[in-house]
């Protein structure tokens, strides 16, 4: 039994079927990668664990919970954490502030009214905010905008914030889009990283190759917006029917 | 059922000058993305047009003669200034017939208002944020109303309709129910079709020409059509003068319903925003069906029987309507899917 | 100090000195100069400031840090004023029971108005709390005149009960606001030479609560409550992808907003007490924007200078005439003295308007982040280019240590 199980999924837009009978199981403590060509449903059914679509049929489960009609901050509180495809930072805010809210969010809840306290006086949180950034190296970034940093850094942080709440699911879309090459090697090397050195389920959506290979311990398929193959790394390199499907396209 | 008829008539003139504002202000959206707090100050720039042609065809100018008043001092004589020029046939038809005129004179005027708006402040403001953007067509919006309070004063100036047109056109004996139970001003039903018509024009073009083409397309989705290579940004700037055009075609018309007057503007502005998004932001037709729509419905609450089971309703009913349409149905009556989804 | 770093501890000690010494600062002309027309420390426009200040630094907490634009907060003050006005009516002639309840009744109205206008965002919203305005300024000049009394606007009678006070003086007139006996139109005038500096209770009062309402907004900002409403203005996807839900906090941040601007409506019914429906129209709206948009949205100082900067140029510019004007520019050869009257004619006296709308244009496009923006920028231009982050971190409102 997977920590994110998914059965029977289906979704339509329209006359476009997105997802057809995707039955998928992620264990604990893996990474497990979604890899299609263009098209084939992976965003959607990363859309469908975090609440934003609501799959025609089928079931969604997190550690035995539905996540289905749920909002995303009530996912986020039950412990799935997601990576944009562009970061999603707070711009406006400085590095350190940014790394604070999630803190905040992990330990308060969804919503508490603390406005009298001044911030700077949350010891713990700045602590623990504080120490985060070291483990990014990003420590002597925490007063930048953090409008201002290079899409690596925005990447580090997008992560690292999510890392500081401790999620038992890290959900990445893309996390090396439109990344030049070095940043793409610095972002496998600190998900690497993340991966040895935690307890914690990773499901990454991807388009690069040599992303996926660098940190899969599983790999699902998705053709059509169903599922083809799901294999381990070595077995997923040599299949025909990917190759055929998938890289072979790409040749 | 008479009293009903009667209703959707007296809705009717204030729904078109909604409708067309409204137009103006989808097109602006639509188009440029830019949400246009302004727009309600063309159109009444549109009805100081008016005013300016027929104060300007009745300049009272000297004759050169003097008159005894009755009390042995001597006036010099004036007549307006288009009687001395054409003769007081010609001339005074002419001045008779000012409004209708001043059309042909408000198009040039208010499509070289439009240019000089999107060309020196709006096209600045693209990519601002909205909330910028309503900032500084509201504040635009203060300085033209000020400017026609400093040269016309703040009273509301009667701008009479010609006289072929005054009186009131009995409805009622037309269709059979008693005669003097729906009467209906004449200028109003010139103005409902001069209305249906612009609006007509307007659909025709944007359906029917190679540049409504590209506009349409530039509003569903205006980073492909400019990858194109097809210089979108002029056509917006013609697309604003248009706006412009329509909003003072508006106001020139609407004239003789209501005596002009400055903050005429920024009365109907509030109501033709909460009109755009009742019909749907972006959505052309929703625009002008949600116009004639409040128009309608605001005149149905103003009548006694409604007024008296809902006492206030004729001072809320639009307001009311658009806040359950927009909880209830975010994108409007007829709004596309991804126009300002939130 | 007050749980506040040095920073806000300078800038509230800077704000509360230049409040109460306001009628000296205000009035720095001798009373028979030319120059005395500039003064304005006097206790009726000097209340304004203070007033607005409140309605602004309220405005503030919602606009500057969530980016939630309302078209619709006259409705507050409104209301403010009404309740006020009410209490004076039912109850006694104290200020305190009536500023309490104005606060009470437009936190509830702003709870009721703020649940339905949240429910969208951007112009949705703007348009929502407009059309709501609107709907509360059309209904109080028509069905609800009863509560408030329509065009005349409510005011005070010698028949209204005032149970814990009087319905009228000895002399058979109406009684005065006061606070606890102390009342508020009371002004003590001081002549230093041929300076005439006047101090009135009433301004006082409005002063303190201001101060009290500016160290609260400090408090919010730099609390996690403020951090929260600027990740909101920030990016709502990061903030729910978080696991925190916007909505509660943007809500908490409109209820309290407009609790501010309630407070400041049961202020001005505090100093003169009548309430009109005027107070509610969306152009009232509307001004709070331009001086929290011209002072600097989102900065703690910018919306009390831009309710100050508004309101002084209101009344200096409107005071202006044209015999003032030829005295200005006597000097100059008759024709161009003309010409140059001519030209600024407009933007005086009954003009003021153009000369505001002009100015807020000029800001927004230039200076979007207001006065304080300019300010920094002029202290950059002498400080040179190397200390910009840090002088930008002393004004604006994120926190730097």
């Amino acid at each position: 039994m997977g920590i994110l199980e998914v059965k029977n999924v289906n979704k339509r837009f329209g006359g476009l079927q997105a997802l057809g009978d995707v039955n998928l199981s992620v264990a604990e403590n893996t990474c497990h990668a979604i890899i299609g060509p263009n098209g084939a449903g992976k965003s959607t059914l990363l859309n469908c664990f975090v609440g934003k679509l609501i799959p025609d049929t089928g079931s969604v489960m997190f550690d035995g919970q539905s996540v289905l009609g749920r909002t995303p901050h009530e996912i986020n509180q039950m412990g799935i954490s997601r990576v944009f495809q562009t970061p999603e930072i707070f711009g406006d805010l400085s590095v350190l502030e940014n790394m604070m809210i999630p803190i905040f969010a992990k330990r308060d809840g969804a919503f508490r009214m603390h406005a009298i306290e001044n911030m700077h006086n949350e010891k713990e949180i700045v602590e623990a905010a504080e120490q985060m950034l070291e483990e990014m190296n990003m420590a002597d970034k925490r007063h930048m905008h953090s409008a201002s940093m290079s899409r690596g850094d925005k990447r580090r942080l997008e992560i690292g914030m999510c890392l500081s709440q401790q999620p038992r699911l890290l959900l990445l879309d893309e996390p090396t889009a439109g990344m030049a090459r070095a940043d793409t090697n610095n972002t496998i090397d600190l998900l690497k990283q993340i991966k040895d050195e935690r307890d914690i389920t990773i499901a990454i959506i991807e388009h690069d190759m040599h992303v996926v290979f660098s940190l899969a311990d599983r790999i699902t398929v998705l053709a059509q917006g169903t599922p083809l193959v799901e294999d381990d790394p070595e077995n997923i390199k040599g299949n025909p029917k990917v190759r055929e499907a998938y890289l072979g396209e790409a040749a | 059922m008479d009293a009903i008829i009667l209703q959707i008539l007296n809705g009717l003139d204030k729904g078109s000058a909604y409708a067309l504002i409204a137009l103006g202000l989808t097109l602006i959206f639509g188009t440029l993305g830019v949400v246009n707090f302004a727009h309600g100050a063309l159109f009444m720039i549109g009805a100081f047009c008016a005013v300016t042609l027929t104060k300007f065809m009745t300049w009272e100018v000297a004759t050169g003669e003097v008159q005894k008043t009755a009390w042995g001092s001597e006036v010099p004589v004036t007549k307006p200034l288009f009687e001395s020029w054409f003769g007081p046939e010609v001339g005074g038809a002419l001045i008779d017939w000012s409004v209708p005129l001043a059309i042909l004179f408000s198009i040039p005027i208010m499509i070289i208002i439009g240019f000089v708006m999107e060309r020196g402040l709006i096209k600045h403001f693209y990519k601002r944020p909205h909330a910028d953007q309503i900032l500084v067509t509201f504040g635009l919006a203060i300085v033209l109303q000020e400017i026609i309070k400093a040269f016309y004063g703040a009273n509301p100036i009667p701008t009479p309709a010609p006289a072929a047109f005054k009186g009131s056109f009995d409805f009622g004996a037309m269709l059979g129910f008693d005669p003097n139970v729906i009467i209906y001003p004449y200028w109003r039903m010139v103005y409902f079709a001069f209305a249906a018509v612009v609006i007509g024009a307007v659909f025709a073009f944007l359906q029917f020409t190679t540049f409504g083409m590209v506009v349409r397309a530039g509003m569903a989705d205006r980073e492909t059509v400019g990858l194109l290579g097809i210089n979108i940004d002029k056509r917006f700037t013609i697309m604003f003068g248009l706006a412009a055009a329509v909003a003072g075609l508006a106001g020139v018309m609407y004239a003789p319903i209501n005596s002009p007057n400055y903050h005429m503007g920024m009365d109907f502005l509030v109501l033709s925003f909460v009109v755009v998004v009742v019909g749907g932001m972006g959505s052309l037709p929703g625009a002008v069906a949600a116009g004639f729509l409040l128009g309608i419905l605001e005149s149905f609450a103003s009548m006694n029987q409604i007024k008296s089971l809902l006492p206030g309703i004729d001072q809320i009913i639009i307001y009311l309507v658009a806040i359950i349409i927009l909880l209830t149905r975010p994108r409007g009556l007829m709004g596309k899917k991804g126009v300002m989804e939130d | 100090m007050l749980g506040l770093n040095k920073k806000d501890t300078t800038l509230l000690i800077i704000v509360a000195a230049l409040t109460l010494l306001a009628p000296f600062i205000l009035n720095p002309f001798p009373t028979e100069s030319g120059l005395a027309q500039f003064n304005a420390g006097y206790p009726d426009l000097m209340q304004r400031f203070v007033i607005f200040g409140i309605f602004a630094i309220g405005f503030n907490i919602l606009f500057g840090l969530t980016g939630y634009l309302s078209f619709g907060h006259a409705a507050f003050l409104g209301v403010g004023s009404y309740s006020a006005v009410w209490m004076f009516k039912l109850l006694s002639m104290n200020v305190i029971p009536a500023i309490i309840l104005a606060v009470i009744i437009s936190g509830l109205f702003a709870v009721l108005i703020g649940y339905v206008s949240l429910r969208r965002s951007g112009i949705y919203f703007s348009i929502l709390t407009l059309a709501f305005a609107q709907m509360s300024f059309n209904l109080a000049y028509s069905v609800l005149t009863p509560i408030t009394n329509g065009e005349t606007g409510l005011q005070l009678t010698l028949e209204d009960p005032r149970v814990l006070g009087q319905s009228a003086t000895a002399d058979g007139s109406i009684p005065v606001t006061n606070l606890f006996g102390a009342e508020m139109r009371s002004t003590y005038e001081m002549a230093v030479g041929p300076w005439a500096f006047q101090f009135n209770m009433g301004y006082y009062l409005c002063a303190i609560i201001m101060l009290v309402s500016f160290y609260l907004a400090i408090r919010i900002f730099r609390s996690p409550f403020g951090m929260m409403l600027r990740a909101i203005k920030s990016n709502q996807t990061r903030m729910s992808y978080t696991g925190l839900n916007p909505r509660p906090y943007t809500l908490a941040a409109f209820v309290i907003s407009g609790m501010y601007a309630g407070l400041a409506g049961g202020l001005m019914a505090s100093m003169d007490p009548l309430a009109g429906a005027e107070r509610m129209q969306w152009t009232a709206s509307g001004e709070v924007v331009l001086m929290t948009i011209l002072g600097g949205a989102g900065t703690l100082i910018g919306p009390v200078l831009g309710a100050g900067f508004i309101k002084y140029f209101e009344n200096i510019f409107s005071k202006i005439n044209d015999n003032i004007l030829h005295g200005w520019f006597a000097f100059m050869p008759d024709g161009l003295e003309d010409f140059v009257v001519t030209i600024l004619h407009p933007f005086i006296g009954k003009g003021w308007h153009l000369t505001l709308g002009i100015l807020f244009m000029l800001v927004v496009i230039f200076l979007p982040g207001g006065l304080v923006e300019g300010g920094q920028r002029i202290a950059r231009l002498f400080r040179g280019k190397k200390s910009d982050d840090k002088s930008d971190e002393a004004t604006q409102s994120t926190p730097a240590e």
